[in-house]
């Protein structure tokens, strides 16, 4: 009985120990990950804060980009980005409309499904090609804010297909039978009260697609993205610069790579600035969208 | 089969998947008059509700045989749009399901999309709420969310939005069951004034209610229709002995 008791509280004690362990390690986990993003932002901060000023977020730059500012840059991303969800976002919604509201499930939508799931494992650099050969050169749009917008609304597509289809799912279905019962059509069902009540969710998910559309590199080098350019695009067949591929230029191939790390570092803290703004203005609009949205 | 029956059902079987939920249903439903669907769950009264506006279209791998006659035509003929038939046939659900819009924009939602002049839309809001009795609570807030009414004033604005449409038959699916007594006695009181004007089919797992309101009861029990009377010969005097352990309560 003795021995049992002693081997009884030993076992406690190695159970309670084992648990101790596992709880260090996972909230170790998740305290490095707040490390991880704290450091990272640290840094951009510590070494970009010196070389942001109003010059050099309004004016192009200067002296074999050593000096001066990242105007062309910031309006190209912002350009670039837009067009992206001006391009993914109908695409993307009405592709989820397709899958969740009409297609018959079966072998066809599985298999679409798949397709969409592989597009979005798709490394980005394979985009920039596909860009390169099939809109800068067989559509002939060249290297331009068209060519670079329908790659990147391409990337974006499988981020916005997916949040669309979560979003139009969680709709009640009571809606659509409620409409459908008043001799409504399918898709002024759809388009009155489906979709009205789906949008806050689907900015939400399209949130993440603009984030990647504003910092991806690969698939706006050859589409795009131009080394240098000083003057501000007229149209959308104009090549602009843009942030990602400012700072891998001065960081890789610049004219003088230790003299414009301050640079390098402002451009980066610019475009994290320039991805937070883009976010905010989605989430405004979904806060508008979502007031007396509720069920 | 009189000349006073809106609706009429030859021989109707339907199955869900290879599972058939009516079994050879023909029954008429008189102009004008309440009928009430009974039976234990799962016994295919709903189902036979919702076949009758083509609800049961929007489940995958269904499938109908027989004839629904409404007015006269098959609507399940290949031609006729469900739209059309739903625009005649209107519904009201189990559980409250107003659309997150104002009370306003509820009724009006589906005469809008149906063609209804703009400037016949105010009156025919008043119209309606007044018919499902509703206008008194809400006429000053009519442009307030109709998610912040009661359970049972949702019904009735529920009950209102189906009325707009001008609908020739009323289907009720188990209307008062997601409410309180008090809202239970005034949708009833509701059908009873209604009837002058729709053909009023309801669904309903109480049995006294179906005593109170209908006209006409039909018994169903495991897909069949076991039995389709007067409703006062159904609650006195049925034919079948299963009726009468049903409403009597010895099964079910």
């Amino acid at each position: 009985m003795n021995t049992n008791g002693m081997a009884g509280a030993r076992l406690m004690r190695w159970r309670y120990l084992k648990q101790t362990i596992f709880f260090t390690l996972v909230r170790a986990s998740a305290l490095l990950i707040v490390l991880a993003l704290g450091g990272i932002l640290f840094h951009i901060f510590y070494h970009g804060l010196s070389a942001i000023n109003w010059e050099f977020i309004t004016r192009p730059p200067t002296h074999s980009m050593t000096k001066g500012g990242i105007l062309p840059a910031i309006l190209g991303t912002i350009y670039l980005t837009v067009g992206a969800v001006a391009v993914g976002l109908p695409l993307g919604i009405a592709s989820a409309i397709y899958l969740t509201e009409y297609a018959k499930q079966g072998r066809v939508i599985r298999l679409i499904k798949v397709g969409i799931n592989c597009l979005a494992g798709v490394p980005s650099v394979v985009f920039g090609l596909f860009g390169l050969g099939f809109f800068v050169i067989f559509l002939g749009f060249g290297s331009s804010i068209l060519s670079g917008s329908l790659t990147l609304g391409f990337l974006i597509l499988p981020t916005i297909i997916g949040a669309a289809e979560e979003a139009l799912k969680s709709v009640p279905q009571t809606f659509r039978e409620a409409s459908l019962s008043l001799g409504v059509s399918k898709w002024q069902t759809i388009y009155r009260i489906v979709l009205p009540n789906a949008l806050p969710g689907i900015l939400t998910g399209s949130i993440l697609g603009i984030g990647r559309a504003a910092g991806e590199t690969a698939p706006i080098m050859f589409t795009a993205a131009a080394y240098f350019t000083a003057k501000l695009p007229g149209s959308v067949f104009d090549e602009v610069m843009a942030l990602p591929y400012h700072i891998y230029v001065l960081a890789t191939a610049g004219t003088n790579i230790e003299a414009t790390r301050p640079i390098q570092f402002g451009t980066v803290l610019v475009l994290v600035a320039v991805v937070l703004g883009i976010d905010l203005v989605a989430i405004v609009i979904r806060g508008y969208m979502r007031r007396n949205k509720r069920w | 089969m009189a000349a006073n029956d809106i609706i009429q059902i030859h021989h109707v079987n339907f199955y869900y998947g290879a599972v058939r939920a009516l079994t050879d249903i023909s029954m008429q439903f008189e102009k004008n008059k309440v009928t009430a669907l009974i039976g234990p769950s799962g016994c295919g009264k709903s189902t036979l509700l919702r076949l009758l506006n083509r609800m049961n279209d929007l489940i995958d791998q269904t499938r109908v045989e027989g004839e629904i006659l409404f007015e006269g035509r098959n609507i399940y003929a290949p031609q006729v749009d469900p739209v059309e038939i739903r625009r005649k046939i209107g519904m009201v659900f189990q559980k409250p399901n107003p659309f997150p819009k104002t009370i306003y924009n509820n009724i009006t939602y589906g005469p809008k999309l149906n063609g209804v002049p703009a400037a016949d839309l105010p009156g025919l809001v008043e119209q309606s709420l007044r018919q499902a009795v509703l206008w008194d609570e809400v006429k000053d807030i009519l442009d307030k969310s109709a998610m912040n009414l009661s359970g049972g004033q949702q019904q009735r604005l529920c009950i209102a939005r189906a009325l707009a449409m001008k609908p020739d038959v009323l289907l009720m699916d188990e209307p008062t069951s997601a409410l309180d007594p008090i809202s239970t006695a005034k949708i009833e009181e509701l059908v009873e004034e209604l009837k002058r004007h729709y053909t009023i089919i309801i669904v309903t797992h109480n049995m006294q209610q179906a005593a109170r309101i209908s006209d006409q009861t039909a018994f169903f029990y495991l897909g069949n229709l076991i039995e389709y009377n007067k409703t006062e010969k159904i609650f006195t005097k049925p034919d079948v002995k299963q009726t009468e352990d049903y409403i009597t309560g010895r099964f079910g």
